[in-house]
């Protein structure tokens, strides 16, 4: 049985349906990841103990275990304790808190990077703490961390194929189930592998984009 | 009421662990006066002028503006309130500028009178208009500080303070950082702020200009006022032998 890429066609739709629900989740937990990472990294470094010692274990717990555990746990665990979220919502808070933690790690270097002078300078002028944080050194230290930011986003774009295991027919499942009517694995993953390829282009001229548009304001 | 000290700084002493870097000083500024504080590097000039936005607090000692009391004691939370009202009518300008690099000169010059007075965005506008006219700058509203020289951004951080329409400024070596070209420009801005009667309080090692637009000039050495008195007084008839010597190395490049 030799390769034959004419059975990929008759699936185009399923497979573009596929991809956006890839685009969906990987925007939603970047998002997510993003403003969660920035939270996480203003409670690491300036909430009191009692606040930050919870999150410290959260953080701890979400980067020494597998990915694929935390969305099983979520999708199928808290079904347990009466938490029952569909998938797409489940697979969103997995990605989304795991890339969380580690934005929270970039971000709190890029915080600690900010020059003191950013903050006495805005202290000087009357601003409060957090309204320095917040007008001041967190949108600095956002900017200075936007590359590594960035590849975390890839990452995650690549590991949303994750979600496929607690059924979100994203591209990875969709592809799957073209396979199962087909037996055309090759074809069928090549073909998904292409489309992967075409979103990370996408995405990578976005970032490029956002980190052109921040070299001046730098 | 008018001759009551705008700053009133009274017995400020300050110490990190043994080290004493301020001892007993005491100095009152009052309305419209121009102070100059020279001395050697380490002497404790900028420990002293950062102790009037209480930016390095005092281990001892009370600073006064008008009539507030701007390091008292108070619960933190309090305090955080109490500081940052006051501040507000401090201005200071640093070595280094510190203009936020992420924001606009418009921006820069807006943010607190927008976040702290409710200004407007007109108002605020109007206000940036103002102050960047007075620096001579109103062609570079929409530039980021990366796309300033050194001298410029100075005098968009001095109209970023006068934006505060404080009562007395604070200038930490204001012109230090820069090239030589770029000094006058800067002290341009600050002698038509002295016309205009701003109180300010300067440290700077350029002694030429403190003598052309300072009221008072203080000499420090090791955390204390080892003379004062007015420009004619301290540079060409200085009566202590420390000044003296301070005045011969660092006048010899200048006149
Ligand atoms: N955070 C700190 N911890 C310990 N010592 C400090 C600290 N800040 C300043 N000092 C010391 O306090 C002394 C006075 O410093 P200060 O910066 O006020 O001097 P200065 O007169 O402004 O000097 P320069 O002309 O170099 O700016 C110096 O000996 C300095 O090493
Ligand atoms: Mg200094």
């Amino acid at each position: 049985m030799g390769l034959d890429f004419s059975v990929v066609p008759p699936f185009a739709a399923a497979l573009l349906t596929g991809a956006l629900w890839t685009i969906a989740i990987t925007a939603s937990a970047a998002v997510l990841s993003f403003f969660g990472g920035i939270l996480f990294a203003v409670i690491a470094l300036y909430a009191p103990l009692f606040i930050k010692l919870p999150f410290r274990l959260f953080a701890w717990l979400f980067m020494g275990t597998p990915l694929l555990l935390q969305l099983f746990l979520i999708y199928f665990g808290l079904i347990q304790i009466g938490i029952d979220l569909p998938a797409f919502v489940a697979g969103v808070i997995g990605l989304g808190l795991h890339y969380t933690v580690y934005n929270s790690d970039i971000i709190q270097s890029g915080i600690r990077a900010v020059d003191t002078g950013q903050y006495e300078a805005a202290r000087t002028l009357g601003l409060s703490r957090i309204q320095a944080l917040r007008k001041i050194i967190v949108p600095q230290a956002v900017r200075s961390v936007i590359p590594p930011i960035g590849n975390n986003m890839i990452a995650l774009l690549k590991d949303s194929a994750l979600v496929s295991v607690i059924g979100v027919a994203e591209l990875t499942l969709s592809s799957q189930m073209a396979i199962s009517r087909t037996f055309r694995p090759f074809e069928f993953y090549v073909a998904a592998a292409a489309c992967y390829y075409v979103i990370n282009l996408g995405l990578e001229a976005g970032l490029r984009r956002i980190e052109r548009r921040i070299q001046i304001a730098r | 009421m008018t001759d009551r000290p705008i700053i009133d700084i009274r017995n400020a002493a300050k110490s990190y662990g043994s080290l004493e870097v301020l001892k007993d000083i005491s100095l009152q500024v009052k309305r419209g006066q121009i102070v100059a504080i020279i001395g050697p590097s380490g002497s404790g000039k900028s420990t002293l002028l950062r102790a009037i936005n209480d930016l390095d607090p005092l281990t001892s000692g009370e600073v006064w503006l008008e009539d507030t009391q701007v390091n008292k004691k108070l619960p933190t939370r309090q305090y955080e309130a109490h500081i940052n009202a006051v501040r507000q009518n401090i201005g200071m300008v640093f070595q280094h500028f510190n203009l936020f690099p992420h924001l606009n000169v418009r921006d820069n010059i807006t943010l607190a009178p927008k976040m702290l007075k409710g200004l407007s965005k007109a108002e605020a506008d109007q206000l940036a208009v103002e102050q960047l006219n007075k620096v001579g700058l109103l062609d570079r509203i929409d530039y980021y500080p990366s796309q300033l020289s050194g001298g410029q951004k100075q005098r968009v951080a001095i109209a970023r303070a006068l934006a505060m329409k404080p009562k007395v400024m604070l200038f930490d070596e204001a012109t230090s950082a820069l090239d030589p070209e770029l000094v006058e420009e800067v002290n341009l801005v600050m002698k038509q702020l002295a016309e205009e009667h701003m109180t300010m309080i300067i440290v700077t090692h350029e002694m030429g200009f403190a003598q052309d637009v300072c009221d008072r000039v203080l000499f420090m050495d090791q955390g204390v006022v080892v003379e004062e008195g007015p420009p004619e007084v301290i540079f060409k008839a200085p009566a202590n032998d420390r000044t003296k010597n301070f005045l011969r190395k660092h006048l010899k490049g200048q006149n």
